[in-house]
């Protein structure tokens, strides 16, 4: 950031053009994301998975990276949108945009009602209600086992094709297009909020909340808001994994969903865009690979693995690369002077 | 109706005397330096295989093993104090929870590759097993037992924190670091040894529990939710606090299971997001 505030740039709408200009790493990123299409055939319910990670990724960015609200429940609002996809098409109809609406709905509101509770708490105490609203909620689908199924899962969920043209193959290619466009057209609305002057009073009042009302940012009012825009894309994440797999199990509101999607951001870099869908790549990728071993042993690499990135890469693996190329630019590269 | 009622409040009064055990540690250090060490519950889960290696494969005495439970755990607890938490007091929360949620992994995972992921049984000397009928009420002893150690536990270190140099020390170093470390006290070693004990004592809590709640490798999970349950209602630093707030966890959660079971963990959850709504500092809380 500090890079780009060095060159010549007028006022504050200046920076945040040169800001939000798109760079060539970006457009090779989304220009890459249908290779797997032609690469790996095979695996695309697995890229599939990996966008609707990523997405729910992205989501704990904005409130976690940018605003600075350490959620430990942010599964909760995950698994409101699989169920009420699930429960929609279950019991009323299939289609999946629609599917994909409510339940983006049902999660904002939700979040909505919760963002003033959020808005009010801070450190610990913040920490503890957002881990329990998790469990409150993880609690209560398990007590109304006649409408989610319980333990067993929510059975009977049927989708229909999409545009009643592509079905959700077993091959996933209708899965991953429809997750990747999905993820795609919420990234864009991400990121220009993240340019946006809201998304900088956001980043202010990660580092000063009791200030920035002073600069004419209510710091209650824009958590709340962004809150609210958080647990509808977590909605949406969780819409698209009931639609894409047909089923909706109690995993999708526990607190292992929670801490997974903590660590995935954490790996990544927390408060930078790619953060999230780097570390979905990985952590995705690494656990199919590893499938073969007792889950309890991954947790062992995964444990080691948050305590050396705590330790050593304070922004994630996104913050080392940064630092690693502004490294390489001072030192092996002449700069021209600016 | 009111035996079961007294029943009831008896065994959440045994629950929540070892609730207070398991968490008067980390409410202190937590209150002391600000350190949310989520791995607290880890030190338990120490403390109490190492009671059942020692009992199972040496024959050891289950007293004879306590205090080594407590040893091993407070040991445990200086390294990992000294070699990794020390260089984050200054770190934010969300890179604390995130160092110690990846110790509980580490050790959630050490335990079932050396144990299974089987309860671990341990074999109480039989006068701890049976039971005294009082007044048509049946007390368990090992509860009684239980309920006896938390007490005297809590008479010693309420003592120990008002009348020592050491609790002053402690006290001085809670109310505010800048100013007592400005009075010469070495507020880093007076943390050590708290940090120390009150891993100790979590460390003899595990051993504890083993015959009331059972132990396996998610130990550090599940309880790691009761303990910050018990120091966020409870308020940080604050003994009393841990105390009452234990009891009323104990209590409410051991009614729950027995008069509503259908809604399983639903009430202890709604009693700490209700109490952190109403006072976010925690019952007894100060800041």
């Amino acid at each position: 950031m500090a890079r780009v505030a060095l060159r010549a740039v007028s006022g504050p709408h200046g920076y945040l053009q040169a800001q939000s200009r798109w760079r060539w790493p970006e457009v090779a990123f989304w220009i890459a994301t249908p290779l797997p299409f032609l690469i790996f055939p095979t695996y695309l319910q697995l890229a599939s998975q990996i966008a609707i990670t990523a997405l729910f990724a992205v989501s704990l960015d904005l409130i976690l990276g940018y605003a600075g609200i350490v959620s430990l429940g942010h599964a909760a609002f995950f698994g409101l949108g699989a169920y009420a996809a699930g429960l929609l098409s279950k019991f009323w109809w299939g289609e999946p945009l629609s599917g994909l609406a409510l339940a983006a709905a049902l999660a904002g509101l939700v979040g909505y009602a919760a963002s003033f509770v959020i808005a009010r708490f801070r450190h610990l105490a913040l920490i503890m209600i957002t881990l329990g609203i998790g469990l409150l909620l993880a609690e209560a689908a398990n007590s109304a086992s006649w409408l989610t199924g319980g333990a067993d899962g929510l059975q009977g969920v049927r989708i229909r094709p999409l545009f009643d043209r592509f079905p959700f193959d077993l091959w996933g290619r209708t899965a991953y297009t429809y997750s990747l466009v999905v993820l795609f057209l919420t990234f864009l609305v991400a990121r220009r909020l993240i340019h946006s002057p809201f998304g900088l009073s956001l980043r202010g009042i990660r580092e000063n909340a009791v200030r920035m009302p002073a600069l004419g940012a209510p710091s209650r009012a824009y958590i709340r808001k962004v809150y609210t825009i958080a647990a509808v894309m977590a909605g949406l994440a969780g819409a698209l994994l009931a639609q894409t797999t047909s089923t909706v199990s109690l995993e999708v509101l526990s607190f292992q969903r929670s801490a997974d999607v903590l660590v995935i951001l954490i790996l990544g870099g927390a408060g930078r865009l790619y953060g999230g869908i780097l570390g979905a790549i990985i952590y995705m990728v690494a656990r199919d690979q590893f499938s073969g071993i007792n889950p309890q042993y991954w947790y062992f690499w995964i444990g080691l693995l948050l305590i050396a990135v705590v330790m050593f890469l304070p922004n994630g693996l996104l913050g080392g690369l940064t630092r690693l190329a502004s490294w390489w630019r001072a030192h092996l590269l002449v700069m021209p002077p600016s | 109706m009111i035996g079961s009622f007294a029943g009831v409040l008896f065994d959440g009064f045994a629950y929540g005397m070892l609730l207070f055990l398991l968490s008067v540690g980390l409410s202190v250090t937590l209150g002391m330096m600000n350190f949310v060490n989520l791995a607290h519950c880890s030190f338990a889960m120490l403390g109490g295989y190492v009671t059942v290696t020692l009992m199972d494969r040496a024959g050891w005495p289950f007293f004879a093993t306590l205090p080594v439970a407590f040893l091993a755990a407070a040991a445990a607890s200086v390294v990992l104090e000294r070699a990794l938490f020390r260089r984050l007091y200054r770190a934010s929360d969300l890179d604390q929870c995130l160092l110690t949620i990846g110790i509980v992994f580490v050790s959630v995972a050490g335990a079932a590759y050396v144990y299974g992921t089987l309860q671990q049984p341990v074999q109480l000397p039989d006068y701890l097993r049976t039971a005294v009928t009082l007044g048509g009420l049946r007390f368990p002893v090992y509860r009684l037992f239980l309920i006896g150690a938390a007490l005297v536990i809590t008479v010693v270190l309420v003592a120990a924190l008002e009348y020592t140099r050491f609790g002053a020390r402690v006290r001085a170093a809670v109310d505010n670091q800048r100013m007592a470390r400005g009075l010469g006290i070495d507020v880093d070693g007076v943390f050590a040894v708290t940090f120390a004990l009150g891993s100790g004592l979590a460390g003899l809590g595990g051993a504890l529990a083993i015959e009331m709640v059972g132990l396996d490798p998610a130990f550090a999970f599940t309880y790691l939710i009761y303990v910050i349950i018990v120091v966020s209602v409870g308020g940080l630093a604050s003994i009393g606090g841990s105390f009452v707030a234990a009891t009323l966890i104990g209590i409410s959660d051991m009614a729950g299971k027995y008069y509503i079971p259908q809604l399983g963990a639903f009430l202890i959850y709604l009693v700490m997001v209700g109490l952190l709504m109403w006072r976010p500092a925690g019952l007894f809380g100060r800041r």
